[in-house]
């Protein structure tokens, strides 16, 4: 491991003089903010719970507050399009912290409170908010998310986003009252850059779409190459019309298309797929100009879930949401459940109730969350994005690595080398 | 003449026989392998390579040492081991993936954590029969019953309890909040105190049998191994009781804790991840099942110093002694 991780990191510190000043400038100024953020030595958390109390328990609300968007539909006839993701994720962790919440008397209820893609789900939120702040689990895209977040009865309500990796949602746009589970762009690009520069696979070729959602992506991986040492080649715009899914004989024609699509780039070690829309992503494994690997949103995926995870307990997990949703557990499952889990954990943990108490104690060095991924998770109190480690895999049938990668440093926690660091933010909570 | 050589060769004799020279037997699981390696304590050497059922993780013997029980997780039983033969004799339909357990003090009951089920099963030993079934939180793993044999506890991963069972009625009678994912526990010889291993919230909870509440939490440091990495689980108490041996995983070291103090009085650095460990039964050395580096390190319990690593299956989970 030595061995590899030595010469990786040299070359990860092969960048330009001024990209390796300003890693530095990062470097001094998390060693300042070290003795704020560091979680050296965590209060004791409340030592025992109290005992299968005989009076009726506390009853608390967990809010799904979602919306039925159109989902972009499996590239392949042979996925079959998942309606539920999500929600599912929401339902099974519910019964498990009513499991666990039965030893401490303590009962969650899941209201869940979906509105139809043409539905107004400010105004869902408002008639949940009439009764005071709530617990959400918002499963909302980005415009959604910021007006239900920004409405001055939500201000002391926790909202917990599982959807969206939207980057200004972290950055420009972040919010207090807002929680980030799901790994954002940054964070993605990261795992996946760790792991080429590891690989010793440093030059990339970024074949890409056009939506907005390739677009916030794409900009992260320019970032994690100037921060890892990673050279993008060429970026090259993907721009065949998507048209119908593979069609029979379908696979023909793409057969002749992709090597055109990927033909003349410098010389390069693997392909970079942006295509959020999983439009064409897939078409390129096997079809390429050259004997490329693929990596981004297909071929090897960072992703806080994949189905072929097992890890930690994870064999739980992905049997449980089997059994309930009758299919294989997806991204959204997980973080949905993660994001009841951290809400119901953090009632369950300090014995509160209300939304103000519960958001002071998930960003208390108390909160340390298990999620089968193999060390604590909490929350980066600079922009409450998750820290997590990131699972290397999706379409693989088993997962390749998990990132951050060994041999990459952190003054406080090496998930922070993962993502926006607190030096770099770009967020302030009003 | 004769008489001589024979009291010379007897006196030889016992003198090669000098304690503590009786040879135990060590068994490890190996995780990937579907095997029991079966290595004699004096030579280090490989007796034997039992195969098991899929995913072998906890290994217990019965109290009389006749039989060894093993926990294959992929499996959905138990195989019973011979130890006399080292073959396989019998399996306990343990319900599904079992993961550790527990035998009482005479022998008679085993105490399964049912991972995928949240239960402790309750199995008549010499029958197998289901006893009864107890809910516990969800991802019960860690299993001990108490000296008395009046108590059972079972640590569940992913609620981060300890559940403490009353052996006589088969129920829950409290339930111990403890930081996250809660490896093993073990009550100390005298019944007095149950340690627990808190893997991801990398402390162990001690708790007060008399009240079951957390009167302290023990947490690890060492300089240049980052926090999230010093994740304990497997515990072994000494045969005197003055220390406790706990294995901190990817931290590659294991931990010795003075039990009265309750500090951390020093790290001795073993091969990778290591999961469970076992004193001999004269309490002067130490195996470790080091997960990662598919070997056993030998830890000399006196000088408290890693002696030797001795190769076995592929990720080695837990270990079991015989005298």
């Amino acid at each position: 491991m030595l061995s590899l991780s030595v010469p990786s990191l040299r070359q990860g510190i092969k960048l330009s003089a001024a990209a390796a000043a300003s890693l530095l400038i990062i470097c001094t100024l998390t060693g300042s903010v070290l003795a704020e953020d560091q979680k050296a030595s965590p209060a004791p958390a409340p030592a025992a719970a109290p005992q299968a109390p005989d009076q009726a328990p506390v009853k608390l609300p967990i809010y799904y507050l979602g919306k039925a968007y159109p989902e972009p539909l499996p590239l392949s006839y042979a996925e079959r399009p998942i309606k539920d993701k999500g929600i599912q994720g929401a339902r099974l962790y519910t019964k498990e912290a009513n499991q666990s919440g039965s030893f401490v008397g303590m009962a969650f209820e899941l209201v869940e409170a979906i509105v139809p893609a043409k539905g107004d789900v400010v105004a869902k939120a408002k008639e949940i908010l009439k009764k005071g702040d709530a617990l959400i689990v918002a499963d909302l895209e980005p415009e959604d998310l910021l007006a239900v977040a920004d409405l001055p009865e939500a201000k002391n309500s926790v909202i917990m986003n599982i959807r969206s990796s939207q980057e200004a949602l972290r950055q420009e746009q972040c919010r207090q009252n807002v929680f980030h589970i799901i790994p954002d762009w940054a964070m993605r690009a990261d795992a996946i850059a760790q792991y080429l520069i590891v690989k010793k696979w440093p030059r990339w070729f970024v074949l890409h779409g056009n939506s907005a959602e390739d677009k916030d992506f794409l900009a992260q991986i320019e970032r994690s190459a100037k921060r890892y040492g990673g050279k993008i080649v060429e970026e090259r715009v993907y721009d065949l019309p998507p048209g119908a899914r593979n069609l029979d004989s379908g696979y023909q024609q793409v057969q002749g298309q992709i090597p055109m699509v990927t033909e003349g780039a410098p010389s390069h070690d693997v392909i970079w797929a942006i295509d959020t829309e999983d439009n064409f992503g897939d078409y390129l494994p096997y079809r390429t100009y050259e004997p490329n690997l693929v990596v981004g949103t297909q071929g090897l995926q960072a992703t806080a879930w994949d189905k072929s995870y097992t890890e930690y307990g994870a064999m739980t997990f992905q049997d449980d949401l089997l059994k309930l949703a009758k299919r294989d557990a997806t991204e959204r499952d997980y973080t949905a459940w993660i994001g009841v889990r951290a809400l119901t954990d953090a009632a369950m943990r300090s014995g509160k109730t209300t939304a103000p108490e519960i958001k002071a104690y998930l960003l208390s060095d108390d909160f340390n969350l298990e999620g089968h991924k193999g060390q604590a998770m909490n929350f980066r109190s600079w922009d409450h994005q998750m820290r997590q480690p990131i699972i290397l895999g999706g379409g693989t049938r088993t997962v390749v690595s998990k990132s951050p990668q060994e041999g990459f440093l952190h003054e406080t926690n090496l998930t922070d080398t993962l993502g926006y660091d607190k030096p770099e933010t770009k967020c302030k909570f009003q | 003449m004769n008489r001589l050589t024979a009291t010379l060769a007897s006196a030889a004799m016992l003198l090669a026989f000098a304690p503590p020279a009786f040879a135990a037997t060590i068994f490890v699981s190996n995780e990937k392998d579907n095997t029991i390696t079966v290595i004699d304590s004096e030579t280090l050497k490989t007796v034997k390579t039992i195969p098991v059922g899929r995913r072998p993780r906890g290994v217990v013997l019965s109290p009389d040492f006749k039989e060894l029980f093993v926990a294959a997780g992929d499996g959905d039983i138990m195989d019973v081991i011979d130890t006399k033969t080292l073959e396989k004799s019998r399996e306990l339909e343990s319900g599904p993936d079992p993961e550790l357990m527990a035998v009482d003090p005479k022998g008679e009951k085993i105490y399964i954590a049912n991972e995928d089920d949240s239960l402790v099963t309750i199995m008549d030993i010499k029958s197998g029969d289901v006893l009864g079934e107890v809910p516990v939180g969800v991802e019960p793993e860690g299993m001990s019953v108490s000296p008395d044999n009046k108590y059972t506890v079972a640590t569940s991963e992913s609620t981060s309890m300890a559940h403490v069972i009353d052996n006589a009625k088969m129920k829950l009678i409290a339930n111990v909040l403890v930081d996250s994912r809660p490896r093993e526990a073990k009550f100390t010889a005298d019944g007095k105190e149950l340690w627990v291993s808190s893997e991801v919230g990398g402390s162990i909870s001690v708790i007060d049998p008399k009240t079951w509440k957390v009167i302290k939490k023990i947490r690890f440091e060492v300089p240049g191994v980052r926090p999230e990495l010093l994740q304990p689980v497997g515990m072994e108490f000494t045969k005197d009781g003055k220390l406790l041996f706990v294995a901190l995983g990817p931290a590659n070291r294991v931990g010795v804790i003075d039990t009265a103090t309750k500090e951390v009085k020093n790290y001795i650095l073993v091969g990778q991840r290591p999961w469970h460990l076992e004193l001999n039964p004269e309490g002067t050395k130490l195996y470790v099942a080091n997960g990662l580096t598919n070997d056993m390190t030998v830890i000399d319990v006196a000088s408290q110093k890693a002696e030797k690593s001795v190769p076995v299956g592929r990720l080695p989970w837990g270990v079991a002694v015989m005298p």
